[in-house]
């Protein structure tokens, strides 16, 4: 196809053709980001939490008055759980992967450093790696030996006196990796404050943080042999089958209420329900962007529509004489099939420094990672497919100018 | 003229009507996408106190110890107890409350209802006074009842309702955490948004239905929610025990009515902290800040980023749906060249057709616009069904109605600008030869 009678005929309608270029270079770079973030979105939702998701249930209960001793409160109530049918495992825990609210502390390699070196999660409580099915990698599990009861330890975090504080802790293998890259973490010490030094014991494969918005940090956790009493904050972690978690949370619940009609059941829910609640706002965010996407090539696909639709109509006569002089109507319907993909390959160009600038934008203000090449490619094939659906029914139609178009006048 | 120009312009886009459609349609999506996200960043960064909020403060001083320090660090977001009670007692400032978030068990004496959890307020007297709160029934406690730790507690009208059917129950008795406290007073509803005195309990749709005072809470042991930064020793306290004291979890917020008494507050924070750092509590230089209600909501950033960038993200939109509106009508204005050319010829100045032309501009702008409108309302509703806290804020008042209407006609017009100009450059002779 001859290219240049089209660039001169574009040459007289400058304007118009360089407003349809400027549309599908705007759509081109917004679509690129918009399925780039929608990428982002879709990543994080499927963050790895480290625990079996589909088999376990979290229980908070609040009291109305606080127990006279809060611990053996926690040990009776996990025994009656643990007596429910159904049950696998039972844990008592100060927060849950995706719960939201977490607890953390500060880490150091060495007490006297003056900076922390990182901020991580620290999760507390007994038998939570063989209930949540944390995968331990190396090392050993936490033993009743290690606990210490939490209002001890701050005792003795108070008063100097390190042997009522715990000793040992499990931390994720990416913390260990980030901590001593390369080494073997095992028997090495960590230190919360320059009195709490913990030798790690046990390396898990992952467990993710309450709060994990941070991605690179997400994984940065620990495990501190510390008993808590009961109180509204904390959560049962029951582990059971799939298809029992209705039936055994109804159970577990009445199980608790029997041995205290007191209580205030403040949260129930299955794991699966934390993950969908904690990345409610990323699953929303991608759907906004979708359907942004969707009005976008609408748009523009309409607006294609509209402006072919005019050059076809003011062209007939110099249609008709082409068709007169001998131009079949598969020629007539390539001129505009090349026209438009002229035209959008122009925008396309355009929209990709005009995505790049849109992604440095971005990076600067959201912190969002560079816009990987791979998402080129997918606005440019979007709109190159969007442009010549929209441009076939205008150009179908000038294909179908008679010829003798061309011996009347207009 | 007008009335002509308009019948021509009318007359103009019924002829196509397909076009005019898709243009009116056009214009619609974008409006209404860009006030859909407008009005609800409108909301989000709105003034939580007007009249108010110019006058309150929130000051922060810098306790730490020397691990973790830079130069131009800010200090804590909040204070301890011991700067907290010391700066609340100074009574420097016009008026002073301390504060912090919590959750308290309710034991309706009525059998019928459960003991449940509600949110409560632990504050100081001034509160009530400084931040305006309506009253339906009673008053807040005085500073005295602060300092006696009374067991007094001011409840909210939801609470109210729920427990007394809505009576006056000033006077009556409350069981809270196991322990009798008198209602003295019973707020009206009350809910600024953002939730600006305490960000850490959420920043929206968020309310206390409980307050009683801080030196209250403190006696009774009763449940600390919210963020509890330590450093050293400091150990956050769970349950019954409170946060050590080298722990911030504490807000205060102070009234200063004029610009010199900012600077004289500001200076007595530098002071104090002079003083702390010679008795050897502080070992930092003093680090101070002072923001208003404004600036610390800036500085938090409470605003979602999600929401930014999808406001970000709809004006972008916009601006597509205006460069196609503008090729389109660039298209149809070029196309009446000969009926331009013949109204040119019979004595039509460029700026009558300018004008004209831009009328019908005008006119699809102003159809745009009800359309968009329309699409904001039904954006907003859907953003209402959101999950987010924010989401059930979300509605049009009266200001970005307007807006709406304003952005709609401008955004046609300067559409029309373009080609209304490029089509009164037509020479008429030209034109004419041709027909």
């Amino acid at each position: 196809m001859d290219i240049l009678p089209i660039l001169s005929t574009l040459r007289r309608h400058k304007l118009t053709a360089w407003l349809l270029v400027l549309e599908i270079a705007l759509t081109c770079a917004i679509i690129c980001n918009a399925v780039f973030l929608i990428g982002q979105r879709l990543q994080r939702m499927d963050m790895p939490s480290g625990v079996a998701e589909h088999e376990l249930l979290q229980i908070q209960v609040a009291n109305v008055v606080q127990p006279a001793n809060p611990y053996a409160r926690v040990q009776e109530d996990l025994a009656v759980l643990r007596q429910v049918p159904g049950v696998q495992s039972v844990a008592f825990t100060n927060q849950v992967p995706f719960g939201g609210s977490s607890s953390n502390g500060n880490v150091m390699l060495d007490p006297n450093q003056p900076q922390r070196t990182l901020n991580a999660t620290t999760y507390f409580g007994e038998n939570l790696v063989t209930t949540m099915g944390i995968q331990l990698v190396s090392g050993r599990d936490l033993q009743p030996d290690d606990f210490v009861d939490v209002e001890t330890a701050l005792k003795g975090l108070n008063s100097g006196d390190s042997k009522s504080l715990p000793h040992v802790t499990l931390i994720t293998s990416t913390l260990a990796g980030r901590l001593w890259p390369g080494q073997d973490p095992l028997g090495r010490i960590i230190y919360l404050t320059p009195q709490v030094g913990l030798r790690v014991v046990g390396v898990l494969a992952s467990l993710a943080r309450p709060n994990a918005y941070d991605a690179s940090k997400a994984q940065y956790t620990m495990v501190v042999p510390l008993h808590m009493g009961a109180d509204k904050g904390e959560s049962y972690v029951i582990r059971t089958r799939p298809q029992d978690r209705e039936r055994v949370m109804r159970a577990a619940l009445a199980a608790l209420k029997k041995a205290d009609p007191q209580r205030i059941v403040t949260t129930r829910r299955t794991f699966d329900e934390v993950r969908h609640r904690f990345f409610q706002d990323d699953r929303a965010m991608a759907g906004m962007l979708v359907g942004v996407i969707a009005a976008l090539l609408i748009v523009t696909a309409l607006g294609i529509v509209g402006l072919a639709s005019f050059w076809v109509a003011q062209r007939r006569r110099t249609i008709g004489v082409r068709r007169a002089l001998g131009a079949t109507r598969s020629n007539i319907l390539h001129y505009f099939q090349t026209e438009n993909f002229v035209l959008a390959t122009l925008g396309i160009a355009l929209g990709m420094v005009l995505a790049y600038g849109i992604n440095l934008f971005l990076m600067l203000h959201y912190e969002l990672p560079r816009l990987p090449a791979i998402y080129f490619p997918v606005g440019a094939i979007a709109l190159w497919l969007i442009g010549q659906l929209a441009v076939l029914g205008p150009a179908l139609r000038a294909a179908a100018v008679p010829p003798v178009v061309a011996t009347r006048s207009v | 003229m007008f009335a002509y120009y308009l019948d021509l312009a009318l007359r103009s886009l019924k002829r196509n009507k397909a076009l005019t459609a898709l243009m009116v349609l056009a214009i619609a999506l974008g409006i209404g996408a860009s006030m859909t996200m407008l009005t609800v960043l409108h909301v989000l960064s709105g003034d939580p106190l007007p009249g108010r909020s110019g006058e309150l403060y929130y000051p922060q001083v810098d306790p730490q110890d020397l691990r973790g320090m830079y130069p131009s660090k800010e200090p804590p977001m909040q204070l301890t107890l011991i700067d907290g009670m010391n700066l609340l007692r100074a009574k420097r400032a016009d008026r002073q409350a301390l504060m912090t978030g919590g959750e308290v068990p309710i034991q309706p004496a009525q059998s019928a209802l459960d003991p449940f959890y509600a949110d409560a307020r632990y504050t100081t007297a001034d509160f009530f006074p400084m931040f305006g709160t309506p009253f339906l029934y009673g008053r807040g406690w005085s500073a005295a009842d602060d300092e006696a730790k009374a067991r007094e507690v001011v409840i909210a009208r939801e609470l109210n309702q729920k427990l007394f059917g809505g009576a006056d129950s000033v006077g009556r008795t409350l069981r809270l955490a196991g322990t009798a406290f008198q209602i003295v007073g019973v707020l009206d509803h009350w809910q600024p948004n953002p939730h600006f005195y305490d960000l850490n309990t959420g920043s929206y749709a968020y309310g206390e239905q409980v307050f009683l005072p801080l030196q209250t809470m403190i006696d009774l042991h009763l449940n600390h929610d919210g963020s509890t930064d330590c450093w050293g020793n400091g150990g956050g306290g769970t349950g019954t025990i409170l946060p050590s004291a080298t722990c911030v979890w504490l807000q205060l917020w102070v009234q200063l009515d004029s610009p010199a008494k900012v600077a004289s507050y500001r200076q007595f924070l530098v002071h104090y902290s002079q003083e702390q750092q010679a008795l050897g509590r502080f070992q930092r230089a003093p680090n101070v800040r002072l923001r208003n209600v404004m600036q610390w909501l800036d500085h938090n950033g409470v605003v979602p980023d999600d929401v930014r960038l999808q406001t970000g993200l709809a004006f972008g939109f916009l601006l597509v749906c205006l460069v196609n509106t503008v090729g389109l009508m660039l298209a149809k204005f070029m196309r009446r060249a000969a009926e331009l050319g013949v109204r040119r010829a019979l004595g039509a100045s460029r700026r009558a057709l300018f004008a004209q032309l831009l009328i019908e501009s005008g006119v699809i702008g102003l159809v745009g616009g009800i359309g968009g409108l329309l699409l904001a309302v039904l954006g907003l509703w859907l953003v209402r069904q959101r999950p987010s806290a924010y989401a059930a804020l979300a509605h049009l008042d009266m200001s970005m109605l307007f807006s709406t209407f304003a952005l709609a006609l401008c955004a046609a017009l300067l559409a029309g600008l373009l080609p209304a100009w490029r089509a009164c450059q037509i020479a008429p002779a030209l034109q004419l030869k041709t027909l």
